[in-house]
């Protein structure tokens, strides 16, 4: 199961190289922290913007993609605790929902794998490393995108009602990395 | 020198000779001076009553600040100072700051104390990095440290005198709770029932901080310290591996049932009451079996840790009501018969009458007309249920099944009470409790167990009840019948611990930051100051020159600090209705200062 932990955050640190690499090469007219949210294509239900980032696809009917949903869940489970309910930060942690506005896709995945410490005289703020934790980190790009579709007022406080359905190919790879046997 | 040292130390084993009841007479003879506040709730009872009434109903409106005092720290500040003869003692939230003030001279700093904690700690805190107080004896004050390292400081210089290492925070182990001192015995709980802990009430020695015992809240007979035969659970033997055949395999291990709530004593019996929290994970699917001995009430004897009786209240939890709130002992008749009572408001919306002598159960009722989870606890002795709550399907969040959104379960998973204590005047024989008034929708699912890591499982959010726009209610309770005597409402969950006095008032704090003083026997309000920040500390009493003032921290934080920052969310928002619910930092912001009152000069 730790070998599986490292699969994913060997792939993690490449899709970070290459966020950054993006980024220098794009310079276009920036929506959030990583771009236009815009969806421009898909892959196993996982949607991507025009740079490769992961991004929310929400329907005119309200239904989500799978991993907005699955991100509105996992990250009312492992990250709501400090950051709040809906993103909205709590009385000692910031707002995601704000936070996404500037944060890239590529310093997310750091921050999330890595924690951050924010300690002075003022304040004490700890952010732990996650990257070991297999409910956060085989679900990076899902809570990523559930927040990206919040900072964008693309979805309110609200659990989405409707959503797609889990692919095979997701299923697969979340088995593989939570190390799940069928 | 070394002749000093040495007459120290033969007082010292005289004193040992002389029996270990020596910090006990001390502690409970200070407690009986209502000038004093020399253990967290006041007195061993757990009352948070005073005797004191130079403040009463018909002056309290009257009541102006006396003195502030800024702790430096933004955290949520829980529980409150100790007020041992001229000094008073505060401690603060991570880094967990103690100060000592000189009441005799304008509150000045006599010393202050901070530890070196590591910082990597603050995640591994559940929800905020409060902590609930100090402890006094023989000279020492206890400090329970975020990193959960149990310390003795000096009371006079703050030099620290031992240091107990009772947890490992990087298992998610940390401190929280106030530890109490009974006899020659410092005991103290552990948080982490967010991170998988097997959790314990622990004993050390008050003079060198050794361990004397250490009862876990799951496993073996041997780490719970259960006897097979005389543990009573509903004056049955509990029988031999009574934990350990409540869960599947070495689930126990990483169990939870965490022990950061508040402890009482009854030194006529000589037993130690307090009370176990969630089993771990959220997801009540992972953990088949009643999941014993979380979400339990223990009597413990206070020299071995021996369990006299235990009474599970939520077996096999679905829904995170830990059973960690303070047991409140009174001597009231029931039936025309006097008995020996425990009184707990329990997070699952029941309030619990026993007879704390063998743990008879003698009332369970809802405290909130709201609570739906179940409908009540079968009372019938004959019944093969007996004692257990009667769970309604819809909201039962194993029978609905992982990746089930479960919808409008009331109480949330805060409880219709969390750790903030209630009060009990022996006068108009009420208990005044603060309460919540929120349900939740709650959506388990999968989780797999690292160590230091959160282990949670379910996904929840959580509102008022359906058409109410309050949050909170302040309440006064009848223990022996069950019922509501009175109620007020509140726009915020009442997160501040209750102090009720000779005086006929009750004191409380609100979210927002009012201290209030109500009458005890109708609720009426009759003052209320706005302190600089929300208050979620307990509001303490103590008398000083001949004058009575009443002291609170404020500082908001903690759970509240999480849920209620952001304004809860609207469950009928996706329906179109307008607007959402007030957002608590509209209102209030942080800070750490303690405020104290007194009646103006005459």
């Amino acid at each position: 199961m730790t070998l599986k932990v490292e699969d994913k955050l060997l792939r993690i640190i490449c899709l970070l190289t290459a966020a950054a690499v993006l980024i220098a090469a794009g310079g276009i007219a920036f929506a959030d922290g990583s771009g236009d949210p815009a969806a421009v294509k898909s892959e196993n239900g996982e949607y991507f913007d025009k740079q490769g980032n992961p991004t929310y696809k929400i329907q005119s009917d309200g239904t989500v993609d799978w991993y907005t949903y699955s991100g509105y869940r996992r990250y009312h489970s492992e990250c709501h605790v400090c950051h709040g309910p809906d993103g909205m930060g709590s009385s000692y942690a910031p707002a995601l929902k704000d936070s996404l506005k500037t944060m890239s896709y590529g310093d997310f995945l750091s921050i999330v794998a890595s924690g951050r410490k924010n300690v002075n005289t003022a304040q004490e703020n700890v952010m732990p490393a996650f990257g070991d934790n297999p409910n956060v980190a085989c679900h990076m790009d899902d809570i990523y995108v559930y927040l990206r579709a919040r900072a964008n007022d693309a979805l309110g406080r609200v659990r989405p009602a409707k959503h797609e359905d889990k692919s095979p190919a997701y299923t697969a790879a979340e088995d593989s990395c939570m190390g799940t046997k069928h | 020198m070394r002749k000093v040292l040495l007459a120290t130390g033969l007082g010292a084993i005289a004193a040992l000779a002389a029996g270990s009841a020596v910090a006990n007479d001390e502690l409970t003879r200070m407690s009986q001076n209502p000038a004093e506040w020399v253990m967290p709730a006041g007195d061993y009872a757990g009352t948070r009553y005073s005797k004191l009434k130079q403040i009463n109903a018909s002056n309290v409106g009257k009541l102006q600040v006396a003195w502030t005092f800024s702790t430096g720290v933004l955290r949520g500040h829980e529980g409150g100072p100790l007020i041992i003869g001229n000094t008073m003692y505060v401690h603060t939230p991570f880094p967990n700051k103690v100060y000592a003030l000189d009441l005799s001279n304008e509150n000045k700093i006599l010393w202050s104390y901070e530890p070196k904690q590591d910082p990597n700690v603050i995640p591994v805190m559940c929800c905020d990095t409060v902590n609930r107080g100090l402890a006094y004896s023989d000279g020492k004050i206890f400090l329970h440290q975020a990193d959960d390292k149990l310390v003795a400081l000096n009371a006079k210089n703050g030099n620290v005198e031992w240091t107990a290492v009772n947890g490992d925070p990087s298992k998610g182990q940390t401190g929280t709770s106030a530890p109490l001192v009974i006899k020659d015995k410092v005991l103290v709980g552990t948080s982490g029932g967010e991170f998988g802990v097997q959790c314990s009430m622990t004993a050390y020695s008050v003079k060198d901080g050794k361990q004397v015992w250490k009862a876990y809240s799951e496993g073996p007979d041997e780490q719970i310290l259960v006897d097979p035969e005389k543990t009573t659970a509903l004056g049955k033997p509990v029988g031999k591996d009574s934990s350990l055949k409540t869960w599947e395999g070495d689930q126990w291990k990483i169990g939870g049932g965490c022990t950061w709530g508040w402890i009482s004593y009854d030194p006529s019996l000589d037993l130690v009451y307090y009370g176990s929290g969630n089993p771990s994970t959220w997801n009540p699917r992972q953990r088949p079996g009643d999941n014993k001995w979380s979400m339990t009430v223990f009597a413990r004897n206070p020299d071995t840790g021996m369990a006299k009786w235990v009474y599970q209240m939520t077996p096999h939890d679905e829904w995170d009501y830990d059973g960690v709130n303070e047991m409140i002992l009174t001597d009231q008749s029931i039936d025309g018969r006097p008995r020996k009572l425990l009184t707990h408001f329990d997070r699952n919306g029941l309030a619990y009458t026993l007879d704390r002598v063998n743990g008879e159960l003698l009332v369970a009722e809802k405290f909130d007309p709201k609570v739906n989870w179940t409908t009540g606890v079968d009372m019938n002795k004959n019944s093969p249920t007996y004692g257990r709550p009667k769970v309604v399907d819809q909201y039962s969040t194993d029978k609905q099944g992982e990746d089930h959104n479960v919808k409008g379960i009331c109480p949330a998973a805060l409880g219709t009470k969390d750790e903030q204590p209630a009060a009990y005047s022996p006068e108009t024989q009420l208990f005044y409790v603060p309460t919540n008034h929120v349900c939740m929708d709650y959506e388990p699912f999968k989780v797999s167990y690292t160590a230091g890591q959160p282990y949670v499982g379910a996904t929840l959010s959580m509102y008022p009840p359906p058409g109410e726009t309050h949050m909170g209610n302040f309440i006064a309770w009848d223990g022996k019948t069950g019922k509501i005597v009175w109620s007020n409402k509140e726009q915020f969950s009442v997160w501040s611990g209750a102090l009720a006095t000779a005086g006929g008032v009750v004191f409380y704090g609100t979210l927002e930051g009012y201290l209030k003083a109500v009458d005890a026997k109708t609720g009426k309000e009759l003052y209320k100051f706005k302190t600089p920040s929300g208050i979620i500390g307990n509001v303490t009493t103590y008398e000083h020159n001949g004058k009575q003032y009443i002291a609170v921290l404020s500082g908001v934080g903690g759970w509240a600090g999480i849920g209620l920052a952001a304004g809860l969310t609207d469950p009928t928002a996706g329906l179109g209705a307008v607007g959402g619910y007030a957002a608590l930092k509209n209102y209030t912001s942080l800070g750490g200062v303690l405020t104290v009152f007194a009646l103006p000069q005459q």
